[in-house]
C-alpha cells in the first residue's frame, strides 16, 4: 500500500463548558490512504463529526484540541502537523478546501442563498488558483458537468433554492473538489437525502474517488452506507475508538461487544417481516456523565464488574490491522 | 407471520385527494394545483400495520394528516369505524362532529424532543387526554397513567419528572403512552423512529410490535426507511408523486416487487453487509414534482422499462394477485428483482 496521506495520532478534542469537560474525542488514531475510504461510524455524541472538524481545524469554542497529531502529506510532499498550525493562518486556509475538501450533511444551509451556484464555485476556484474570472467560469461549468449536473452551462446561474436536494448536494461535491484536493471529508453527506438520491450521491463519490485517487473520510451513523462504501472502518462510542479494521472484519468478525450489538440491532430489508430486533439496553449516556472505565460498560452484555467499570481498556491489535479496545481481549495476542 | 383478518376494516380510504392551490401575484390568484395526494385508496384491518412508504413529497404525510383531519381533504372518503361498528366518513365532518372521533385516532410523532410540553410533568402529559375526555377523578387518572407507564416499560418513579430529563428513546415511550391513553382504534405513527439512534430505534420498534400483540392495536405507519418498514408491517403501500404505485403483503413486496419504482427503491437501500455490495439501480433525475407531474405514468421519465404508451396512458392500480396491486402498464410482463429474505 502507498504511503498514508493523513495520519491521525492520539487526537483529543475536549469542550470546556461551565458544567464540566466533555471529552468529545479522546485519543483517536487512524491512517488514510489515497484511493481508499475510511468510514467513521457511531451514534450521536460518539465524536465522529468533531474528529472531522478537528482535522479541518474548525472546532468551535469552547472546544479545543488538547492533544495528538494530525499529519498531512501536502501536495508538495512535505508532511505537516495540522495541530501546530494556527487555525486561521494562511497555511491552514490553503489546506482547507485546497488540500482537504469538505462535504456537509445539509446542502441547503451550507450553500449561500444570496449567490448563484456559479459565483460560489468561481470564488472557490479562484481562492486556490490564479485563474481569470472567465477561465474560472469555464472551470466551474466543467466541475458541474463532472458531478453529473445536467445542462451545467445553464445551471451555473441558478440559486441553490432553485435546485433539488440531490442537485444541491452535487453542487456541494463540486465545491469541495474545486481546488482539486487529495483528501475529501464527507460528514453525513446523504443523511438528509431520500434513498434513491442517496444512491446517486454515493455512486458519484465512489466514481470521483476512482478517477482522482481521492482519499475519503466518510462519516455516518448508517452501517449500511459504511458497508457499501468503506475500505477501513473506525467505530466510535462516546468519544473513544472502540474498534477499527478492514470493513469485512468489522462486519463479519466484530470483536467489541458494542460493534457486535450495534450490528445485531440494525433493521434490515433482508430480515423476516415483523422480526423483533436485538436491542442494546439503556441509552447513550450524557456526554458530561461519561461512565468510568470503558464508556460502554453499563450497556455491555459482557461487562466484568470491577474491571470494565474501573479501568479504561487499552487497544489490542489482531492480524490484518484489526484493533479493539476491550478488556475481553487484554491478553497479548501473538 | 400472522395476518389478522377481520371482515370490517378499521379504516377505509377511498379516492382520497388533497390539492393545494398555488397562489401568485398581488391578488393571490390560483395559478395551479399541487396534487399532493391524488386518488389514494386503501384499507387497514383491525390489528394490522399498514406502512405508507415513499420519498419526500410523495404524499404519505399529507395522506396521514387528512386521515387525522389535521387538514381537510379536497375529495374522497375516509371511512372510520366508531366504537359501535358504524362506518363514519371523517372527510365530511366539521369540528364538532370530529370531536368524539378524535380520541379514537391517536398520533405518534417523529420528533420526541419537540412533541412534549417541557413545562408539564410526565404524569400531566400522559394524563392530559384522560382529563380532556372527562376523567375527572385524580386517583383514577393516576392509576391509569401508572398502568400506561408500565406498558411502555418506564419506571413509575418517572411520573413527576419533566421531559428534559429524558433521552430521545424515553421521550418516544412517553409519546406512545400518551397515544395509548384513550384506547384508540387507530394509531398513526409518522416516522416514529427516524430521529432515534440505531441502538434506541430497535427498542422502540420492538415496543410497538409488542404493544400491538398485547393490545390488538392498529397502526398506520408512515416512513421512508424500508428496513424499519420490513420489521413492523403486515402490508406496505408504496407512494410516488401523490399516488399509490404498489401495495402488497410485506414479504411479497420485498421479494417480488411488481412496480419498477419499488424495485429501484429496494435496490437503493444500503445493506449492512460489505459482501453484498449491491448492483444498484441508480435512478436518473429527481422525484416528480407534484405541481407539474409528468403525463401518463408519473414515474415514466425515470423508468428504464418505460415505453411510448407509458408517456400518455395513466396506469390504474390493479390487483394482480390477491392482496397485491400495482399500477404499471407492463406489470404482467416485467420480471423485477426484489431483496432475498431471511439471509
Amino acid at each position: 500500500m502507498a504511503e498514508p496521506i493523513l495520519q491521525v495520532r492520539g487526537l483529543s478534542t475536549y469542550f470546556f463548558a461551565d458544567e464540566g469537560v466533555v471529552r468529545a474525542v479522546d485519543g483517536a488514531s487512524f491512517d488514510l490512504y489515497p484511493g481508499r475510504t475510511l468510514g467513521i461510524v457511531g451514534e450521536s455524541g460518539c465524536g465522529k463529526s468533531v474528529t472531522a472538524r478537528s482535522i479541518l481545524r474548525i472546532v468551535e469554542r469552547p472546544g479545543r484540541i488538547v492533544g495528538g497529531e494530525i499529519l498531512l502529506r501536502r501536495h508538495s510532499g512535505q508532511v505537516v502537523d495540522l495541530v501546530t498550525l494556527p487555525s486561521d493562518g494562511s497555511a491552514m486556509r490553503q489546506i482547507r478546501g485546497g488540500e482537504i475538501g469538505l462535504v456537509f450533511q445539509e446542502p441547503m444551509s451550507s450553500l449561500s442563498a444570496f449567490h448563484t451556484v456559479g459565483v460560489q464555485l468561481i470564488e472557490a476556484i479562484r481562492l486556490h488558483s490564479p485563474l481569470s474570472k472567465k477561465a474560472a467560469r469555464a472551470r466551474a461549468i466543467e466541475l458541474l458537468a463532472l458531478v453529473g449536473i445536467p445542462r451545467p452551462a445553464h445551471r451555473i446561474d441558478a440559486y441553490s433554492f432553485e435546485l433539488s436536494g440531490g442537485l444541491r448536494q452535487r453542487v456541494m461535491v463540486a465545491l469541495a473538489l474545486a481546488a482539486e484536493p487529495h483528501v475529501l471529508i464527507a460528514d453525513e453527506p446523504t443523511t438528509a437525502l431520500d434513498v434513491t438520491t442517496q444512491a446517486q450521491i454515493l455512486e458519484l463519490i465512489a466514481r470521483l474517488q476512482r478517477e482522482r485517487d481521492l482519499a475519503v473520510i466518510l462519516i455516518t451513523h448508517d452501517m449500511g452506507v459504511i458497508a457499501e462504501m468503506a475500505d477501513d472502518v473506525v467505530v466510535m462510542y462516546l468519544g473513544r475508538e472502540v474498534e477499527k479494521g478492514p470493513v469485512d472484519a468489522i462486519f463479519h468478525a466484530p470483536r467489541h461487544p458494542y460493534t457486535q450489538s450495534l450490528l445485531r440491532s440494525i433493521p434490515s430489508v433482508l430480515a423476516e417481516p415483523r422480526a423483533r430486533l436485538a436491542t442494546i439496553s439503556g441509552s447513550i449516556p450524557h456526554p458530561l456523565a461519561r461512565p468510568a472505565g470503558c464508556p460502554f460498560h453499563p450497556r455491555c452484555p459482557d461487562a466484568m464488574p470491577g474491571r470494565c467499570d474501573a479501568d479504561v481498556p487499552v487497544e489490542v491489535s489482531f492480524a490484518d490491522n484489526h484493533v479493539t479496545a476491550c478488556h475481553l481481549y487484554t491478553e497479548p495476542v501473538a | 407471520m400472522t395476518t389478522p383478518v377481520l371482515e370490517v376494516p378499521v379504516l377505509e380510504v377511498r379516492g382520497l385527494r388533497k390539492h393545494f392551490p398555488i397562489r401568485q401575484g398581488l391578488l393571490g390568484r390560483v395559478t395551479g394545483q399541487i396534487r399532493a395526494v391524488d386518488d389514494v385508496s386503501f384499507s387497514i384491518a383491525h390489528g394490522e400495520t399498514l406502512s405508507l412508504v415513499g420519498e419526500s413529497g410523495c404524499g404519505k404525510t399529507t395522506t396521514s394528516r387528512c386521515i387525522l383531519r389535521a387538514i381537510a381533504p379536497t375529495s374522497g372518503k375516509i371511512l372510520f369505524r366508531d366504537e359501535h361498528g358504524d362506518a363514519i366518513d371523517v372527510a365530511g365532518l366539521d369540528r364538532k362532529g370530529l370531536r368524539p372521533l378524535r380520541r379514537r385516532m391517536q398520533m405518534i410523532f417523529q420528533d420526541p424532543f419537540s412533541s412534549l410540553n417541557p413545562r408539564m410533568t410526565i404524569a400531566e402529559i400522559i394524563g392530559e387526554p384522560l382529563l380532556v375526555q372527562g376523567m375527572r377523578d385524580t386517583r383514577e387518572r393516576e392509576t391509569r397513567v401508572a398502568d400506561l407507564l408500565r406498558l411502555v416499560r418506564l419506571p413509575a418513579a418517572y411520573l413527576n419528572r419533566f421531559p428534559h430529563a429524558f433521552s430521545g428513546g424515553q421521550r418516544q415511550r412517553i409519546g406512545i403512552a400518551r397515544a395509548l391513553a384513550l384506547n384508540p382504534s387507530l394509531i398513526v405513527a409518522d416516522e416514529p423512529v427516524s430521529a432515534l439512534d440505531v441502538s434506541v430505534q430497535a427498542q422502540i420498534v420492538n415496543l410497538m410490535l409488542d404493544l400491538q400483540d398485547q393490545l390488538g392495536l392498529t397502526y398506520l405507519f408512515v416512513a421512508h426507511d424500508l428496513s424499519v418498514v420490513k420489521h413492523v408491517s403486515h402490508r406496505v403501500a408504496v407512494m410516488y408523486a401523490g399516488r399509490i404505485v404498489e401495495t402488497a403483503p410485506t414479504k411479497q413486496l420485498f421479494t417480488s416487487p411488481k412496480h419498477p419504482y419499488t424495485e429501484a427503491l429496494l435496490s437503493a437501500v444500503p445493506v449492512p453487509d460489505p459482501r453484498r455490495r449491491a448492483h444498484r439501480i441508480v435512478l436518473e433525475g429527481d422525484v416528480a414534482d407534484p405541481s407539474n407531474p409528468p403525463p401518463g405514468c408519473h414515474f415514466h421519465p425515470r423508468c428504464k422499462y418505460a415505453t411510448e404508451q407509458c408517456r400518455t396512458e395513466v396506469p390504474a392500480l390493479t390487483e394482480i394477485e390477491p392482496g397485491h396491486a400495482v399500477s404499471c402498464l407492463r406489470a404482467a410482463e416485467l420480471s423485477l428483482r426484489g431483496v432475498a429474505s431471511g439471509s
